[in-house]
């Protein structure tokens, strides 16, 4: 039997349920076993190869595909893994976190919307049904940022949107392109014919996939948006936009078309590197000015995003590997830190720095763990990010561009930085007298933030041939391939 | 040539994006903007003196308008009306929280 409907049919049925679930605790108990069903489901897909699902059985015409398909190969793996585990987590942490607000099932019900939307983004194999999961995704994201529906998140809400929905109308005027150029809209068969015939795409419809996509994983010109959007939303909910919705909709999207489709030209791949690096270096900088802890984080993921489109654009085999891995250590470490930052705010009530001091007394946990992922942020040794930085650089130097090597480094020496100034404010120095009487955050909150501070340390063990051989190497082979992709499909 | 129509609708709809200081006229260009690209999408599958894509029996058409487009268009058009809606509803919330529609006069958050 074939599993790849489950990832979207199952969340999807959840949020049918849910909408209609009027027990106080359905959502948890629903949304916490669909998350964990997913997860489990994700690991076992990495014993196939690439697996290819039409829908409602339509079966090629003269080898000439014409239903819908989806499709799974070594890249997909990887990022079902990835979201479905940032998913898990946020919703662990949700338990706890949203008894605050008031109508928790349909907060679950959007959330697994917009997981329902993430998974189709990545197993699509069709332009068009890659379009419709990603406004699934984006609407239901929005959302979920005016969830609070306070002044400030509505209005970070509705810039959000704006800026959203303007992406989606390049993305979906870069597909109108594409399919006049090529006359199909299945990805496999569009690689066929751009290599069959080596048509020449001009350079419009990329700069409009470049544009869509940029705006939607916020890289530098672009980038006005996230830094409103992702402190207004609730704690879990920033920590799945920051953690992997921006990296679905933005970077993953972006690099299967631009891999597996267009294929890598010089030219492309020297602007997306030289907007990696402006990402890195105005990220950095802007995010060491903020005393906001979320909006401090939502900079840094300005900045780190700018790390794995770097590693994207070199376009070797190391710097695809670098990108990759970087791409799931920042899910994990960002997450965490917003989970760290949601966890501040129960306790005390505010996400001001200023105000903080001395947390570590009283909060543990949280100030352990989010000691673990500012350092691994920061790419100090023992951590998981020191290692993917580590590839990312010594990629640009293999491939003689030291001069962008050189511009990594120094991102990453403003990396920690800022991260020494947030911990240094938040958590170490003395208790100040307001926070006397805080108590360490509940059980489940705990519980999540502990398992991913757990993965902050050993992610590193997947550079490990073994290792990286089940999980990275599958998914470095894919986009290695390029346009040959859609002969595999086919 | 006659493509050129709706990129001018697009740019229009951007500029109204980009310059209006009211919600109302932001969400309106964005539905502009969602049209242009519909209306682009329905020219590509138009061919001229093409038929409807209708097998008819004994008769042999050599020219059919192609028919995917404009089902992708229906699909657009109905995630627009989502987009619009939610839109909508947001700038319905702003308007009770602050009574107004002009965005310079919201400012809680900088940047």
């Amino acid at each position: 039997m074939n599993i790849l409907p489950l990832f979207i049919a199952l969340p999807l049925l959840g949020a049918f349920v849910l909408s209609l679930a009027k027990a106080k605790r359905t959502g948890d108990i629903l949304a916490n076993l669909i998350n964990l069903c997913l997860l489990v489901l994700s690991f076992m897909l990495l014993r196939y190869g690439t697996l290819v699902y039409k829908i409602g059985g339509w079966e090629p015409v003269n080898g000439i595909p014409i239903g819908i398909y989806w499709v799974k190969d070594g890249f997909s793996t990887l990022m079902l893994i990835i979201v479905n585990l940032v998913a898990l987590m946020a919703t662990i942490f949700s338990i706890n976190y949203m008894e605050k607000f008031t109508v928790k099932n349909k907060y679950y019900c959007l959330f697994l919307l917009m997981l329902a939307g993430m998974n189709g983004v990545i197993l699509s194999g069709d332009m068009f049904n890659l379009f419709v999961f990603l406004e699934v995704a984006a609407i239901s994201s929005y959302s979920l940022v005016a969830f609070g529906t306070e002044a400030e998140e509505l209005e970070a809400a509705f810039k959000y949107q704006v800026m959203g929905t303007v992406a989606s109308g390049f993305i979906l005027f870069g597909i109108a392109l594409l399919y006049s150029y090529t006359g199909t809209l299945n990805m496999a068969d569009m690689a066929r014919v751009i290599g069959a015939k080596s048509l020449r795409l001009p350079i419009f419809v990329s700069g409009l996939f470049i544009m869509g996509f940029g705006m939607k994983s916020a890289i530098m010109p672009f980038h006005a948006w996230l830094p409103d959007a992702h402190p207004s939303a609730p704690a879990p909910i920033s920590a799945m936009l920051s953690g992997v919705l921006i990296k679905v909709l933005g970077i993953y999207a972006l690099v299967r078309i631009m891999y597996n489709i267009f294929g890598m030209t010089p030219v492309l791949s020297n602007v997306l590197m030289v907007l990696g690096i402006l990402s890195i270096m105005v990220g950095g900088v802007l995010a060491i000015g903020q005393e906001d802890f979320k909006r401090l984080l939502a900079y840094s993921s300005i900045s780190q995003i700018g790390y794995i489109i770097l590693g994207f654009g070199l376009g070797t085999p190391l710097g695809i590997l670098g990108g990759l891995f970087h791409l799931l250590n920042h899910s994990v470490f960002k997450s965490l830190l917003f989970l760290n930052s949601g966890a501040v705010v129960y306790a005390t009530g505010t996400r001001d720095l200023r105000r903080m001091g001395g947390l570590n007394k009283k909060m543990p946990v949280t100030g352990g763990s989010s000691f673990i992922a500012s350092m691994s942020v920061a790419g100090v040794p023992p951590f998981s990010g020191f290692w993917s930085k580590l590839v990312i650089i010594l990629a640009c130097i293999f491939a003689n561009r030291i001069g962008f090597a050189i511009w990594a480094v120094i991102g990453s020496i403003i990396t920690l930085a800022y991260y020494m100034k947030l911990q240094k404010e938040a958590f170490f120095g003395s208790l100040k007298e307001e926070w006397k009487k805080i108590k360490e955050v509940p059980g489940f909150m705990r519980l999540s933030m502990i398992l991913l501070a757990v993965l902050c340390l050993t992610m590193g063990l997947l550079l490990v041939p073994q290792i990286k051989d089940v999980i990275l190497t599958p998914a470095v082979e894919v986009l290695k391939n390029g346009i040959e992709y859609g002969k595999l499909i086919l | 040539m006659i493509y050129i129509l709706p990129i001018i609708l697009f740019l229009i709809a951007l500029f109204g994006i980009v310059v209006k200081r009211n919600l109302i006229k932001i969400i309106i260009s964005i539905s502009i903007m969602e049209y242009a690209i519909f209306l682009f999408f329905a020219l590509i599958g138009y061919r001229v003196e093409g038929v409807p894509p209708i097998e008819v029996e004994g008769v042999r058409y050599v020219k059919f308008v192609d028919p995917l487009p404009q089902a992708l268009v229906l699909t657009a058009i109905v995630i627009g009306l989502a987009t619009t809606a939610l839109l909508v509803a947001i700038a319905v919330r702003i308007y009770q929280k602050y009574g107004t529609f002009d965005i310079e006069k919201m400012r809680k958050l900088k940047g």
